[in-house]
């Protein structure tokens, strides 16, 4: 077992970063602080986290209706919530450019006044498609703590007086908040990674609508070494998510381990 | 805020994010069915989809006797380093597709550590060993996820109870350990097979991507949408096909789930 991961896993890993010294430090850093690399970079990084953070509050918002309300089709609902994780990405982008792309309609005319969802080519797009993908993950952390929470504490904050939110913000939150981190922490490594959804419906435009993995992406061929120097720079990125969500799994276990 | 407007805000965005685009795409499909029907019947589309259909079976395999073994190492194994391998086995989740196509040409290309195999004629990049190398890559974890809860949740006692009375590892995994996971087993292959089905930005890297030969499903689609010259229907058609198969394969998880010990 040990050989397969180290030949499917560990060794192109390793061959990645070993090729990523092909050019010496200097040449290590010349490529990632390339202003393109470096926007493309500074793009992922605020993209992905205004994305992952409208999916932590809805994502919260649709763990707390699935678990507590109740509606007819409720089951319907719970099921294609999972449906982002089964869908091939690159048809996730079609399936953004179907509502959010060309002829859209969303489309409102008023007189001279004209607005309309097209947002193909345009950061927003990039937004809008890193929505879709990140959605499962902190409904489907947030979820089963929810079912698992004690109801009797917040009938009891509530009967000493305590309103809605602050009973939300003082006894739910924070039972709930190590399952919206983990679940953050996955999403955003998904988000900074994820090429399939985007590369279709951003344009991909340097300085403008390019991400890392497709600034990466189109890269490869022309400049391996350099292209090894910016695949290093997201592998750390990555490993610290991996590191982050650990660190995580053990604060939140620490009352158990005594 | 009270029930009904929690409901709201939670319903509305789930139509604006995921039921309306996937709404409006069945939509587009249906639009110019006679094209999405050519594009699906082309040689080319079928072979993408054999292809396609060829991978998921190989990594699923692989990566089913992979994530059992992986499994029973990190609950029931007592070596040293179980549970760097535990954190290890999310790599795959946590690193973009591009890096793994990426990774596998750095080690296999004609100037990598293993670019003998390259320089020979035993193509590996650029041919299917390399799709299906990239496969196994990205969908390793999941068999081993699913089952690292159950093994934990079911205990040893039984396992004991089998040995104490003479069986043998084998027969005690065969008779006691496989049947209390195997739901555990077929959920994770589920999940496997979606990602093995879907995958794009690493397969796109190191797959070589000719029509007929080496393009798979998914690289169909982009495909059809880069040469579409504004006519969408094809890479709407393909890709109805293979929302199609992802929405059956949602189908079977909701099917197999209460069986299973999660919750």
């Amino acid at each position: 077992m040990t050989t397969f991961l180290l030949v499917i896993v560990v060794l192109p890993i390793a061959a990645v970063i070993w090729k990523s010294t092909g050019n010496g430090w200097a040449g290590f850093w010349e490529v990632v602080s390339s202003p393109q690399a470096v926007a493309a970079l500074k793009l992922t990084l605020v993209i992905s986290t205004l994305a992952v953070l409208t999916t932590a509050v809805f994502g919260t918002v649709i763990a707390w209706v699935l678990v507590r309300d109740s509606f007819r089709g409720k089951s319907v609902v719970n099921a294609i919530i999972d449906l982002p994780f089964a869908l091939p990405t690159i048809v996730a982008g079609l399936v953004i450019m179907a509502l959010y792309g060309p002829r859209t309609p969303l489309d409102v005319t008023i007189g001279s006044f004209h607005v309309d969802a097209d947002v193909t080519f345009t950061r927003g797009a990039i937004y809008v498609a890193l929505l879709f993908v990140t959605l499962p993950f902190v409904v489907r952390t947030v979820q089963p703590v929810l079912i698992e929470l004690d109801r009797e504490l917040e009938d009891a904050a509530k009967s000493l007086g305590a309103g809605g939110f602050t009973t939300f913000r003082r006894i739910v939150l924070p039972a709930i908040l190590p399952g919206i981190l983990s679940g953050v922490a996955m999403a955003f490594a998904r988000a900074v990674g994820e090429i399939g959804a985007i590369v279709l419906i951003a344009g991909n435009l340097p300085f403008k609508t390019e991400v890392a993995s497709i600034h990466l992406f189109y890269r490869i061929e022309q400049d391996p070494e350099g292209s090894a120097a910016i695949a290093v720079v997201l592998l750390a990125i990555s490993f610290g998510v991996l590191l982050g969500i650990g660190g995580l799994r053990w604060f939140v276990t620490r009352h158990e381990r005594g | 805020m009270g029930r009904l407007s929690l409901r709201v805000v939670a319903l509305g965005y789930l139509t604006l994010i995921l039921i309306g685009p996937l709404a409006m795409m069945v939509w587009r499909t249906a639009e110019d069915l006679d094209g999405a029907w050519a594009a699906i019947t082309d040689p080319d589309t079928v072979a993408a989809f054999e292809l396609t259909l060829k991978v998921a079976a190989i990594a699923v395999a692989v990566n089913t006797v992979f994530g059992i073994v992986c499994a029973l190492v990190i609950v029931r194994g007592n070596i040293r380093g179980r549970g760097l391998l535990n954190a290890f086995i999310d790599l795959p989740l946590a690193l973009s597709p591009v890096i793994v196509g990426f990774a596998l040409i750095a080690l296999y290309g004609v100037n990598g550590w293993f670019g003998w195999f390259q320089r020979n004629g035993f193509e590996i990049l650029f041919a299917t060993p390399g799709i299906v190398l990239a496969t196994i890559f990205v969908t390793l974890p999941f068999v081993a996820r699913e089952v690292v809860p159950t093994l934990r949740e079911i205990g040893t006692e039984q396992e004991q109870a089998a040995q104490t009375l003479g069986a043998s590892g084998w027969q005690t995994f065969w008779r006691i350990t496989l049947p209390s996971i195997r739901w555990a087993v077929v959920y994770g292959v589920v999940l496997t097979t979606a990602r093995a089905i879907g995958e794009f930005g690493a397969v796109a890297l190191v797959s070589g991507n000719i029509a007929g030969q080496t393009q798979t499903a998914t690289l169909r689609v982009e495909d059809a949408y880069q040469f579409a010259y504004g006519n969408y229907a094809p890479a709407y058609g393909i890709s109805f096909v293979l929302a199609a198969t992802a929405i059956l394969i949602l189908v079977l998880m909701i099917v197999l789930q209460p069986k299973g010990t999660r919750h």
